[in-house]
């Protein structure tokens, strides 16, 4: 039992496009320039990546995106299924066929425009999938009618309140407040207008969601060995894992024993059982927040407090700068882009080279995690 | 001119219908002589939901379709707002509830909380929303299927 993916590779590059509502560029032409800029960002020629990975979700697919770049031979290439559930698990595909020698550089993205396209609940024609027929005759037609759902029981069982899910919109707005390339750069957020925004699905208003984005996201990853010589601070992949519970049912995680304790569970064991360190070593943190709910779960998943405690967890700033976690220092979901959680893979990484618009002193070690409520992926990044 | 319970009558004709698959079909065929009826795995006798080709236990193919009670408490509910299909925009903000089946607790159904079988999604008041509250199901006619909805025990 040598093999470890311990380590043994690095995110050398990162890239991004602007983030807007609406974009005038195309899916295709935003991945192309997310990748190129992600690989100048590395000082690797487009001509020597030979791994793709993105998710089952993404429109853009690696014939193409590897044509347009110029890409030389590929011998590794994987798609990631769940939606959100992927962003992380790109990263770890590419790692382990590095690390196992069936590529050399790998290329992960994720390109979106959420925010220029139409909405399928507005939408009377639309055909909504067969596993609906437990569901959306009912009227729960959106994600956030189905994490509402579980959010209300959550509040019901651990005696959580907006102000809990409040703590953590605010934590990622404040954020967002100081990142240029955020959506709500400069658009601060008080607890009044969350208090008095409008209902989404109650118990979830507008800012317990997250934004329509259109925009671009990419990385590379090559061996821990190459990476040396890149041009930018290496940032290792330490451990990574992927989230399947027995008896999980997507989005609906309502017919197993403990809805509550979803996909974040299984994957944190794995990861965590393959690293050299624990939740209260970890310096900052980039969790998926397609929802605010989705936090507390996920701080209870990952380990940093216990079952019922995430949402006591968020009070007296503890997700703020010089909190116990910062979270999401770009902004996230919630206040910097909604890209499938992509952009939290790349702020995890310029934390750990130090530049983040929001950065945590001397930070060395960052979780990163994909979409809760869904098949998820997590990894652990550290300079 | 079309009147208020028209226009009612219209949008409700306008909700999504279950789509069933293979699975799911004897569900909603059930449902459509009024019965309330849960996959049941022929060999070790477990329910199990949603409806699949073998038992998750003992992977026996073999399955029956057991009666519900039809009896359950709320075990969460949602009150989804516009921006949603029209004909569910028209009766929002509406409820949705998630039942737990009192004859298997994890069993959980979704279904809506309305005053009658074929009251709209919105009759029933919201201060009356709440996490255990005992309900039963109704059957509601839509689009020629038999759709479930749940009513409150009288208290
Ligand atoms: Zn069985």
């Amino acid at each position: 039992m040598a093999a470890t993916l311990k380590d043994a590779t690095a995110i050398v590059g990162i890239g991004q496009t602007d983030f807007a509502k609406r974009l005038p560029q195309s899916e295709k032409e935003l991945a192309c320039r997310a990748i190129l800029a992600a690989l100048a960002d590395a000082g690797i020629d487009p001509g020597e990546v030979d791994a793709f990975a993105s998710y089952t979700m993404e429109e853009t697919d690696e014939v193409e995106v590897a044509k347009a770049i110029g890409a030389g031979d590929v011998t590794f290439f994987s798609k990631i299924g769940y939606g959100g559930g992927g962003s992380c698990a790109t990263v770890g595909h590419l790692a382990s066929a590095v690390a196992t020698g069936q590529a050399t550089v790998g290329v992960a993205w994720r390109s979106r425009k959420r925010g220029s396209g139409p909405r399928p609940w507005k939408n009377t024609a639309v055909q909504l999938p067969t596993p609906g027929q437990w569901t959306r005759p009912f009227g729960l037609l959106r994600p956030a009618d189905e994490i509402g759902m579980l959010a209300r029981r959550y509040m019901h069982e651990y005696g959580a309140t907006r102000d809990h899910l409040f703590n953590v919109a605010m934590a990622c707005r404040n954020r967002a407040n100081a990142n240029p390339a955020a959506m709500m750069y400069e658009r601060p957020l008080t607890r009044e207008m969350y208090m008095t925004s409008r209902m989404i699905s109650d118990p979830l208003c507008l800012f317990d969601n997250c934004l329509e984005t259109d925009g671009a996201l990419a990385c590379v990853i090559v061996s821990a060995e190459r990476a040396r010589d890149c041009r930018q601070k290496p940032v290792y992949v330490h451990s990574v894992a992927q989230g399947l519970p027995a008896q999980h049912h997507g989005m609906v995680n309502y017919w197993n024993d403990d809805p509550l304790s979803g996909p974040a569970w299984t994957a944190a064991r794995h990861l965590w059982k393959q690293a050299d360190f624990g939740p209260q070593d970890v310096d900052v943190a980039q969790i998926y927040d397609a929802f605010t709910p989705l936090i507390p779960l996920s701080l209870e998943g990952y380990g940093f407090c216990g079952r019922g405690e995430g949402a006591a967890f968020t009070e007296g700033g503890a997700l703020e700068m010089g909190g116990r976690l910062p979270i999401n220092t770009g902004g996230g979901g919630l206040s910097e882009a909604y890209v499938h959680g992509f952009n939290l893979i790349n702020e995890g990484v310029k934390q750990l080279r130090g530049v983040s618009t929001a950065q945590v002193p001397d930070a060395a070690t960052c979780l990163v995690t994909a979409g809760e409520g869904v098949p998820t992926s997590a990894i652990l990044l550290r300079s | 001119m079309t009147t208020a319970s028209e226009a009612a009558a219209e949008a409700a004709a306008e909700l999504l219908l279950p789509v069933p698959d293979e699975d799911g079909a004897p569900f909603w065929e059930y449902a459509a002589q009024g019965e309330l009826r849960v996959q049941a795995c022929a060999a070790c006798g477990r329910l199990r939901f949603p409806p699949r080709p073998c038992c998750p236990h003992c992977r026996s193919f073999d399955s029956e379709w057991r009666r519900m009670s039809g009896r359950g408490r709320i075990w969460s509910y949602v009150r989804p707002h516009p921006p949603l299909l029209p004909a569910y925009a028209a009766q929002a903000p509406y409820n949705v509830i998630l039942v737990e089946l009192a004859d298997a607790p994890h069993i959980r159904l979704a279904g809506n909380l309305v005053t009658s079988a074929d009251a709209p999604l919105d009759s029933v008041d919201p201060a009356r929303l709440r996490i255990g509250a005992r309900v039963h199901a109704v059957f509601t006619e839509t689009g020629g299927m038999a759709v479930p909805r749940w009513v409150l025990e009288k208290s």
